[in-house]
């Protein structure tokens, strides 16, 4: 009951937040219409980017056994990036730009589904018992990722790696409006899924042998959590770059905030912290301190604090 | 009745079980004894279906292991291993709450909580049902998931040294339990244990197990006698009798 409360409560306020970032000091006249235009779209990116953020990292700290991992930390998001710069390698720029947004996209999520489940799936499916040890290999992996980006970026002219290196921050402020409706459908269908999969990740998080004893296909749904999971760190990666704390800050918040353990309750309420704090953080930058400094370097500072405190406190559990 | 056949088991070039043929009686508690190494909790965990069958087979009252789903599996045994930590923050009632999750898959109606509830009882966890389960000891801990393996209310439990970390008094009615749950209700139980005074008292069919062979089987009687449990751990011991049971003396 309680956390039928929390969610409303939090459903409440981004319903607030909502309506402030869309209606707070709108222009009259013919203004009007392009400002809210502009707006719902910049407020469709953000909800999504927060939504796929939260639901990615709670999914994945179920799986991992741990709440002080994230998708990002173990490389998900460098994974991608190393995609981004081989494509700009291969195609060159004119080719790069010129591949359909859309289907590239597509590809691109595909390819990382396929590549992050056979990766994290053999760490993780079987290494489970072994935290340090998969904390540690997925560290190096994301190492091992981002040292290969940097060689392939090396390779390239200076050219395409202007390219690569503008796709390579996190900015909240330059949403591609095209990607949107893509973005939109695969964060839809990644949420439904793990929505689905909610009461099967509640004995997932029992650990493999009570959830194999309980009749829980373990193998298969961790891979199926992880598909998902590189589905939502794939669009939140392409809309705004990688942002490696966020989700860590957002999952802190829920188990906080929650007091069961129920995914049915955790992912809803992980989604709408997640889109609160990004809509806010961005109203306050934008509007009140007038863009002077990036919403993503905020949110990662703060985020590697909470980071340094977890581990300080001994809460790798 | 739980019957394998030919079962080895390797582990890189260990081998942990070496071509084993068995039937475990259905409507009675089993003990695996035997020395650390034997390859009784492999055994059991193979039957559980914990880990991957390499050669042979298992079934269970006839259904076959590696055709059968586990789904269906879940509803006729339930397996109990040696504990890991928790990641989730659970409450007692919750942790128990799972074992009717075969049954009902996410959707617990009232009679999943009464079953819960009798079985919290039944390890008298009820005045902890609304602690966290990090906040509780160890033996406190593992009664908790005994009795989630009970609230499963399968044909078959299978444990794996469910009386680790039980004080003396815990470890007896624990015994007593499971006894009880084989006699009342019908229920088989296959247990792996360390305290062979545990087996001689309450088991009903004792198999002993050596360098992944099973050495002896029968009834306590049959099995527990001084010279199997001496070749069997390698060390002398003398069995007397006491309430027509065997008693071993192995610390003296």
């Amino acid at each position: 009951m309680a956390d039928r409360r929390v969610m409303l409560c939090l459903a409440a306020v981004l319903g607030l937040v909502v309506a402030f970032w869309m209606l707070q000091g709108l222009p009259s006249g013919q203004a009007r219409a392009f400002v809210l235009k502009l707006r719902a779209e910049r407020l469709l990116g953000l909800l999504l980017v927060g939504i796929s953020t939260g639901i990615a990292t709670i999914l994945f700290q179920t799986v991992a056994a741990n709440r002080v991992l994230t998708p990002q930390i173990m490389g998900f998001d460098s994974l991608y990036m190393l995609m981004q710069t081989i494509m700009v390698a291969t195609f060159g720029i004119a080719g790069f730009s010129a591949l359909p947004t859309g289907v590239k996209f597509l590809g691109e999520v595909g390819v990382m589904v396929l590549l992050a489940s056979i990766l994290f799936g053999t760490l993780l499916g079987k290494g489970v018992r072994d935290i340090p040890r998969t904390i540690l290999t997925g560290v190096i992996l994301g190492v091992l990722f981002r040292s290969l980006n940097a060689f392939v970026g090396r390779v390239l002219d200076p050219n395409e790696y202007a390219v690569v290196q503008q796709a390579s921050f996190a900015s909240f402020s330059k949403i591609d409006a095209s990607l949107l409706p893509v973005a939109l459908a695969l964060t839809a269908g990644g949420v439904v899924a793990a929505l689905c999969l909610s009461s099967r990740l509640d004995v997932l998080g029992l650990g493999r042998d009570p959830a194999i004893s309980l009749g829980l296909r373990h193998q298969r749904e961790v891979l199926a959590s992880l598909a998902i999971v590189a589905l939502l760190v794939s669009v939140s990666t392409a809309l705004v770059g990688p942002i490696t704390f966020f989700g860590l800050i957002v999952a802190g918040l829920t188990h906080g905030l929650t007091r069961s353990p129920r995914h049915a309750a955790l992912l809803p309420v992980s989604a709408m912290i997640a889109a609160v704090t990004l809509i806010l953080g961005q109203l306050v930058f934008e509007r009140v301190l007038g863009q002077a400094a990036f919403l993503s370097v905020v949110i990662e500072f703060a985020g590697g604090l909470f980071f340094l405190f977890l581990l300080i406190r001994g809460r790798i559990r | 009745m739980i019957r394998i056949s030919d079962l080895s088991y390797r582990i890189g070039k260990a081998t942990i079980l070496r071509d084993i043929s068995t039937e475990l009686p259905k409507g009675a508690l089993t003990a695996l004894i035997g020395p650390n190494g034997a390859g009784k909790s492999t055994l059991l965990r193979l039957i559980g279906r914990l880990e991957p069958l390499q050669t042979g087979s298992v079934s269970l009252d006839g259904a076959d292991l590696a055709s059968t789903r586990t789904e269906d599996l879940a509803l006729r045994m339930a397996v109990l291993g040696q504990q890991t930590a928790i990641a989730s923050r659970l409450r007692l009632r919750e942790l128990v709450g799972f074992g009717r999750w075969p049954h009902h898959r996410g959707r617990p109606c009232a009679k999943d909580s009464a079953i819960v509830d009798e079985a919290l009882a039944g390890f008298a966890l009820g005045d902890l049902a609304d602690r966290f389960i990090d906040e509780i000891s160890g033996g406190q801990a593992q009664r908790a998931y005994l009795a989630m393996t009970v609230a499963q209310d399968t044909d078959w439990l299978l444990l794996d040294e469910p009386l680790n970390n039980l004080d003396m008094a815990h470890a007896r009615a624990l015994m007593c339990r499971l006894a009880e749950l084989v006699r009342g209700s019908g229920k088989s139980v296959v247990t792996v244990i360390h305290e062979v005074n545990y087996a001689a008292a309450w088991a009903d069919h004792v198999v002993a197990m050596k360098d992944g062979r099973i050495v002896a089987q029968g009834t306590p009687h049959e099995v527990l006698t001084s010279e199997t449990l001496s070749m069997l751990y390698d060390t002398p011991v003398t069995v007397g009798t006491h309430q027509d049971r065997p008693l071993i003396l192995h610390h003296v």
